[in-house]
């Protein structure tokens, strides 16, 4: 029954994400079609709104900073929403205002898309905050995200440098992709029990006598954007463990449908704006294959259970229960927790510290590779590296100019990828080793040992691969934690989205190369293998030894 | 360069009173219209969902959240998972203990040796694992079928009632899978001991 369950979660995601990708390259391609009488009216109110008088293509340095200055100043207003809290309205529970370096790393924890949470939801931020700090840049960060994908397609498929108008896909963006879905999804959620209100924590006496204060909110809401935008925060500080946040199995289908569809349909959108179809699935095999592998990992892993406690004579066949729930399993559990972490959401089901080792290392090696699915439009986006990176790598081999989609890819692109490649590494592990050479560091770790290092490194991994989730005993709410994941958040999101724009800018400028004889073709199993190669070489080569003195070395210990 | 001329038109002072106006915009519609928007229509179409699924007694007290686990420590009631913040719904979260972190084994072992002493007629090896582990939320509702069958015989003897009485309770109370495929089959402690408590005879 385990496996038939995750197989079919997988099937109707096969089956999405065809008229996903679709409606996704015909809401970008900008193109009429049947949803403009539906949505064009309210567009033009919004456009209006915002003062966008012409919708002229952009260059790439235009689109970058329209999406920095957006950026910028949404987290300069939610800083200050969050720093006033406590004295604005809809709080219900009496929130105070937040610190500091708390609120720092928060408004960027959201704005990148990570939502890496050092607060705990049902005490550290009002209705008001969930709503209009929280939910509302769950809708900014993913739609940013998204259309950025969409411009390095525009711009590595079109010619004459124009990567398409940001202001208008970024109101698409929310018009004809988030707002409608998380409507539905939402009300879906609450159907299924997942609360939606605005009043203040329930108190009972509960049947054994004792008194129970029960939190709830606007939980809904958040959930569904949390997911579809690929955010990962949640309204409670266990996340999608909670049951209010997730009821039931069923719930938990349609959270890992919701946070898998879109980024998994980006690659057939690619092949559409591509005008190659088979190019666009041989980069969803790709990441489909690193998928299984790693969701096997798990599994198996979580099944086999904890050999500590198997040896304890219980009835262990359930596998390894610790920080999981009864509704899910391990079956339900395994699943989210590889969905999560390879379309970097972040969102959990179950607590990902106390995985076993190898089932723990499954997730930490999906957020340091990035790009098995990956967030929205990030991980296309960093899939896109790695395939020029491998066309670069062939090119080498035979002694040709290597190209991508008939372009030369020459050393201006190839510099932008390399900083692209060597940032990602180099945040992750840089701030680890510092975190170990400072008690300010070492003090957070709950868990003596290896597991203690996989404390530090799941949580640079989480911030870097903006996913957010985290190896939760950590004790991450002082300055040098909020501090330091908030700038690994930044350089994590724009270092690498700047790089490849202006890749895909640079590409655009060129002319396009007459296929010939020689032409190494991208849209071929072969690729497809030397991409999933590319990805593991350059993967196992940066993150192996720090593997080693982690996860592996706990599961090797654990006797 | 008539392409790039095309580009000049948006001038960066404009790029960033446009990006101004679209970020109040999105303040309004995703930060208070969508989330205001969705709470009237989940009041309005499901509103005992939307309120927390609520549950009440039989003298029409509201006992919790059937959502909600419960600390029940009277061992004559089914008891829920471990909870390291022991239900406490105001707040959420579980001891986080890494497999093999020395604190995670001492407590199961506690644990094992407590339910020895509470049910001496059930072996330890019918004794499964989710009651003896920490859920993930540390408010988990339910424990698995096999984990309300094995504390039958202690409260079969608590409050004299029947086994086989308790065993069609317990039956009774078996939740399925979804759509009979996905999850695990469960049972509802908080549901489990209301019915319980209405067998009466203690």
């Amino acid at each position: 029954m385990d496996i038939l369950q995750i197989c079919i979660v997988i099937a109707v995601l096969l089956l999405l994400v065809k008229p996903v990708g679709s409606y996704i390259y015909h809401v970008f391609s900008n193109e009429e079609n049947r949803t403009d009488k539906i949505f064009g009216p309210v567009e033009k109110l919004f456009f209006k709104i915002i003062g966008l008088k012409n919708r002229s293509g952009m260059n790439w340095k235009k689109y970058a900073l329209s999406m920095i200055a957006t950026n910028i100043i949404l987290v300069a207003v939610s800083y200050l929403i969050l720093r006033l809290m406590g004295g604005l309205p809809v709080n219900p529970n009496q929130t105070g205002n937040m610190e500091a370096s708390l609120s720092f790393n928060t408004v960027i924890s959201f704005m990148t898309n990570t939502n890496l949470q050092h607060y705990s939801g049902e005490s550290g931020m009002s209705y008001f905050g969930q709503m209009i700090v929280i939910t509302m840049m769950m809708f900014t960060s993913a739609a940013s995200g998204l259309v950025i994908a969409i411009a390095f397609m525009r711009g590595i498929t079109r010619r004459g440098g124009g990567m398409g108008n940001f202001f208008e896909d970024f109101v698409k963006a929310h018009t004809r992709v988030f707002l409608p879905l998380a409507l539905i999804v939402t009300l879906v959620l609450v159907g299924l029990q997942v609360p939606q209100t605005l009043e203040p924590t329930v108190t009972v006496n509960t049947l054994g006598g004792a008194v129970q204060h029960i939190a709830m909110g606007p939980v809904a809401s958040l959930e569904s954007i949390k997911h579809l935008g690929t955010n990962g925060g949640g309204f409670f500080g266990v996340n999608s463990a909670h049951p209010f946040e997730n009821p039931r199995p069923l719930t938990n289908v349609i959270e890992i449908l919701s946070m898998w569809t879109i980024s998994a349909a980006l690659p057939y959108t690619f092949g559409r704006f591509a005008k190659n179809r088979k190019q666009g699935w041989i980069i969803f095999s790709a990441m489909m294959v690193l998928f299984v592998a790693f969701l096997c990992l798990t599994y198996f892993s979580e099944k086999s259970g904890n050999p500590l406690i198997n040896q304890l004579g219980i009835n262990s066949t359930q596998g390894s229960m610790e920080g999981k729930e009864v509704r899910f399993g391990v079956a339900q559990s395994a699943l989210f927790t590889t969905v999560t972490t390879a379309a970097t959401t972040g969102s959990v089901n179950n607590m990902h510290d106390t995985l076993t080792p190898l089932g723990g290392l499954a997730p930490l090696a999906e957020m340091m590779l990035n790009v098995v699915f990956g967030g929205k439009g990030v991980g296309f986006v960093n899939m896109m590296m790695y395939a020029i990176l491998g066309v670069f790598i062939c090119g080498l081999m035979v002694g040709r100019t290597p190209e991508f989609l008939g372009r030369k890819i020459e050393s201006r692109e190839m510099k932008l990828i390399a900083i692209a490649i060597l940032a990602h590494p180099f945040i992750i592990l840089v701030p680890t080793a510092i975190s170990f050479m400072t008690h300010l560091g070492t003090d957070a770790l709950s868990n003596p040992m290896y597991h203690g290092l996989s404390q530090s490194l799941y949580e640079y991994t989480s911030s870097a691969a903006n996913n957010g989730s985290g190896f939760e005993g950590l004790g991450d709410n002082t300055v040098f934690w909020n501090v330091s994941t908030g700038l690994v958040m930044l350089l994590g999101r724009y270092v690498s989205i700047i790089a490849l724009l202006g890749v895909a800018g640079s590409l655009s400028r060129k002319r396009t190369v007459p296929e010939t004889i020689g032409t190494f073709h991208t849209d071929t199993k072969l690729f497809g293998g030397i991409l999933v190669g590319t990805v593991l070489l350059i993967g196992a080569l940066t993150f192996l030894p720090v593997l080693v003195l982690g996860p592996v070395a706990e599961f090797l210990t654990l006797k | 360069m008539k392409t790039t001329a095309k580009f000049e038109e948006v001038s960066h002072g404009s790029i960033w009173l446009i990006a101004l106006r679209s970020s109040l915009l999105f303040m309004v519609i995703c930060g208070i219209a969508y989330p205001l928007a969705s709470t009237g229509l989940a009041q309005l179409i499901f509103p005992h969902q939307a309120n927390g699924s609520m549950i009440k007694d039989s003298t029409g007290h509201t006992v919790g959240s059937e959502l909600i686990g419960q600390t029940f420590a009277d061992p004559s009631f089914f008891q829920g998972r471990i909870s390291s913040i022991d239900n406490d719904g105001a707040g959420s979260g579980s001891g986080n203990y890494a497999p093999s972190n020395p604190e995670l084994l001492k407590r199961v072992k506690d644990s094992i040796a407590q339910w020895e002493k509470e049910n001496p007629k059930v072996p330890v090896s019918e004794l499964p694992v989710d009651l003896i582990t920490n859920s993930g939320s540390g408010l988990d509702p339910h424990i698995t079928p096999a984990s309300a069958e094995v504390q039958i015989p202690r409260i079969s003897a608590l409050r004299h009632i029947p086994e086989e009485q308790l065993k069609q309770l317990v039956a009774k109370s078996i939740e399925g899978r979804d759509l009979g495929v996905f999850g695990e089959e469960r049972v509802n402690v908080l549901k489990l001991n209301l019915e319980l408590q209405k067998l009466g005879s203690k």
